[in-house]
């Protein structure tokens, strides 16, 4: 048994044959065979060489047709190493010898090889390693060809080991049998962590050397709510954790059951729940979450990393993806929220001592129309198809609405010189994220189409705490009087201008709060498509009488804790399941 | 049975990269058309002529003399073919 911790990104618990996904490939597992196998292993071996040989066959004819025959001659030499007796014998014995499986055996015998060339003085024979790590993979894939089914089809409780996931690695797991993720990077917003919260299964990432310790097949426990991986667990241990997936899987099925029923309060008053989302992908599972729109559309992940892909089109491409999806249903795509430190084509050393009150999200984006403006004509173009509205991030003054309707001008022009169609009436709302927009939300009112309250950093600029920074994480409180009196002027004030108000941040998705923001009025909540069945799950179960009764009585209490103490007791007495 | 017959023979590699993947997999193409079982070596390092990458793995660049060793009943062709095609350059 070994412990490792990690950090939890996605809450829940999980016990699983792990699946171990490489960088580039799926990893050899160190098995050992029994002598009763070696005959079928050798067969498996000789197999998956035929199959190799075959595809260098077909990549010579392609490479010949398009770039000549004379170029192809690597791989004769690939064939030629794969048709190599003294391979196959080095091989063999190891699978018969040593019990070696024949992924392990391929790759002890290559890697030997490839070792003692890329230790030659000789720069032209040292070159020659690449080429030994490709013909062993092309022949590790052929073998783990037929495994890799056989483990979709066998074990539904796969677990995911893997350094890092891609977005295109992501894709092609069939999620309906991966229970659990696992990598050895990552934090919180890594690809691999917004996946798995968005589907809703237990993840920890981080863990360090997690890829080097695991073998395919290695019963892994995560632990995605306390950031704990453990292999092989000992009987206690298994025990202990498989009571506790039992009770997170029935937990899961019943909020299941809550899909298809309106969220609506008991005294009939209908409440929208959108879902936030930051890659394409997701849209599936908001959906089936039951969604009625994408209330936040996050674009940074467009913007950053290594495959960062920021132009008008690739952007239209993202976004038509998620519009496609979701047919009439509204799609709000935020504009660009990164400081200036993350955002692409920044000033090397461009340092601010102060990032997060410096120049970030629509302050840089205004700084830097070139960028701006291909993302507003990206937005416009997708609007022609679906019901797109635009959101602002950061907004701490009107004067950056007015000149951001400007740029939007601007970039509808350049459509319509371009003769490309779009919504000529489009909706422009923001985030209320800033205490300075919040108190001003009566001017701001007159100048956009909807609101949207971003709880996480509202709370950060108006308690003046970076939750971040663990000496003052505690203090970081969406219960304190400030934050509550700031969304219920924001809520009134939208009532009062009569345009909509969401909430995005994290405090929507929290239960705790559910009951107290119907209360005070909310009507809208986005949140990240996991938790829409348990917000849904507390609408239904409380009458809004009862709501702006609670949220009367937590308006009137003076300290955080208080008012989440009382909260709790509250939600626990009207959905005594919940909490 | 045949008794087997052995030939040998010394022979310095003229090409300009040496025997690496392109040469060695010309020389394993026509060591395989002998039945004699071939070795090359080199400096005391004895590898199987027809294993592309045995052959690689003594990283014979331009300049180095190599024996060639093959025991078989066409041991002396195969000897004689693989010395021409060394000091051919490996057709390139």
């Amino acid at each position: 048994m070994e412990v490792k911790k990690g950090i939890p990104v996605s809450a829940g618990f999980v016990v699983g044959e792990a699946f171990v996904v490489d960088a580039e490939e799926v990893r050899i597992s160190r098995h050992f065979i029994d002598s009763s196998e070696a005959e079928a292993e050798v067969a498996r071996f000789e197999n998956s060489l035929a199959k190799a040989s075959t595809e260098i066959e077909s990549l010579q004819n392609e490479a010949a047709s398009t770039i000549g025959s004379e170029f192809t001659s690597i791989f004769d030499f690939h064939k030629a190493i794969l048709a190599d007796k003294q391979l196959h014998k080095e091989v063999k014995e190891r699978i018969a010898n040593n019990k070696f499986s024949a992924e392990y055996a391929v790759s002890q015998v290559l890697r030997k090889h490839a070792r003692s060339m890329a230790s030659m003085e000789n720069e032209v024979f040292r070159q020659r390693v690449s080429d030994i790590y490709d013909i062993e993979r092309r022949i590790l894939r052929n073998l783990l060809g037929a495994r890799y089914e056989q483990l979709k089809t066998m074990a539904d409780e796969v677990v995911v080991i893997a350094s890092d996931l891609t977005p295109s690695q992501t894709a092609s797991l069939d999620k309906t049998k991966v229970k659990g993720f696992a990598t050895d990077a990552g934090g919180r917003t890594s690809h691999t962590a917004i996946v798995a919260r968005a589907v809703g299964i237990p993840a920890v990432v981080g863990v360090g050397a997690l890829t080097a310790d695991v073998s395919g097949g290695d019963i892994v426990v995560i632990d995605g709510t306390n950031g704990i991986v453990i292999i092989n667990p000992d009987e206690r241990t298994l025990a202990k954790y498989r009571a506790l997936e039992a009770d997170f899987i029935s937990f899961k099925t019943k909020l299941a059951e809550m899909k298809d029923l309106p969220a609506e309060t008991i005294d009939g008053i209908e409440i929208e729940i959108y879902a936030n989302i930051g890659f394409p992908e997701e849209v599936e599972f908001a959906l089936s979450a039951g969604a009625r729109g994408i209330g936040l559309y996050r674009t940074e992940f467009l913007f950053t990393g290594e495959s960062a892909r920021y132009d008008e089109e690739s952007q239209f491409r993202a976004y038509m993806e998620v519009v496609r999806k979701m047919g009439d249903m509204p799609v709000i795509i935020r504009t660009m929220d990164l400081g200036a430190d993350k955002a692409p084509e920044s000033i090397s050393g461009h340092t601010e001592a102060n990032p997060f009150l410096g120049c970030r999200s629509i302050r840089y984006c205004l700084e830097k129309v070139d960028l701006f403006k291909p993302q507003l004509r990206a937005i416009l173009r997708a609007s022609a198809f679906g019901n797109v509205r635009v959101m602002l991030p950061m907004i701490s003054s009107v004067e950056e609405v007015r000149r951001t309707k400007q740029v939007l001008a601007d970039a509808m022009d350049e459509l319509r010189e371009r003769s490309l169609s779009f919504n000529e009436t489009i909706s422009l709302g923001i985030m209320i994220e800033s205490p300075s927009a919040a108190l001003t939300a009566d001017i701001l009112a007159k100048e956009v189409a909807f609101f949207s309250i971003g709880t996480n950093d509202l709370i950060q600029y108006s308690l003046a705490v970076d939750r971040g920074n663990e000496r003052v994480a505690s203090l970081y409180q969406p219960a304190h009087p400030a934050i509550l009196r700031l969304v219920k002027h924001v809520i009134d004030t939208g009532r009062a201008y009569n345009i909509p108000v969401a909430m995005c941040g994290e405090m929507s998705a929290e239960v705790l709060y559910t009951i107290l923001l119907l209360g005070m009025g909310l009507r809208n909540f986005s949140v990240t498509p996991v938790n829409i069945r348990e917000v849904k799950k507390v609408i239904r179960s409380v009458t809004i009488k009862e709501a702006v009764e609670v949220a009367n009585a937590a308006l009137a209490l003076t300290e955080a804790k208080q008012t989440e103490s009382f909260l709790k007791d509250k939600t626990h007495k009207i959905v005594p399941h919940l909490a | 049975m045949n008794k087997a017959v052995s030939a040998s023979k010394r022979v310095k590699l003229v090409n300009e990269n040496g025997l690496h993947a392109r040469p060695a997999t010309r020389f394993v193409e026509t060591a395989s058309k002998f039945a004699s079982d071939i070795t090359i070596t080199k400096d005391g390092q004895v590898v199987n002529g027809k294993s592309v990458i045995e052959i690689l793995t003594l990283g014979a660049s331009a300049g180095t003399f190599l024996t060639i060793t093959a025991v078989g009943n066409d041991a002396r062709e195969a000897v004689k073919a693989l010395c021409a095609l060394i000091r051919n350059e490996f057709l390139e």
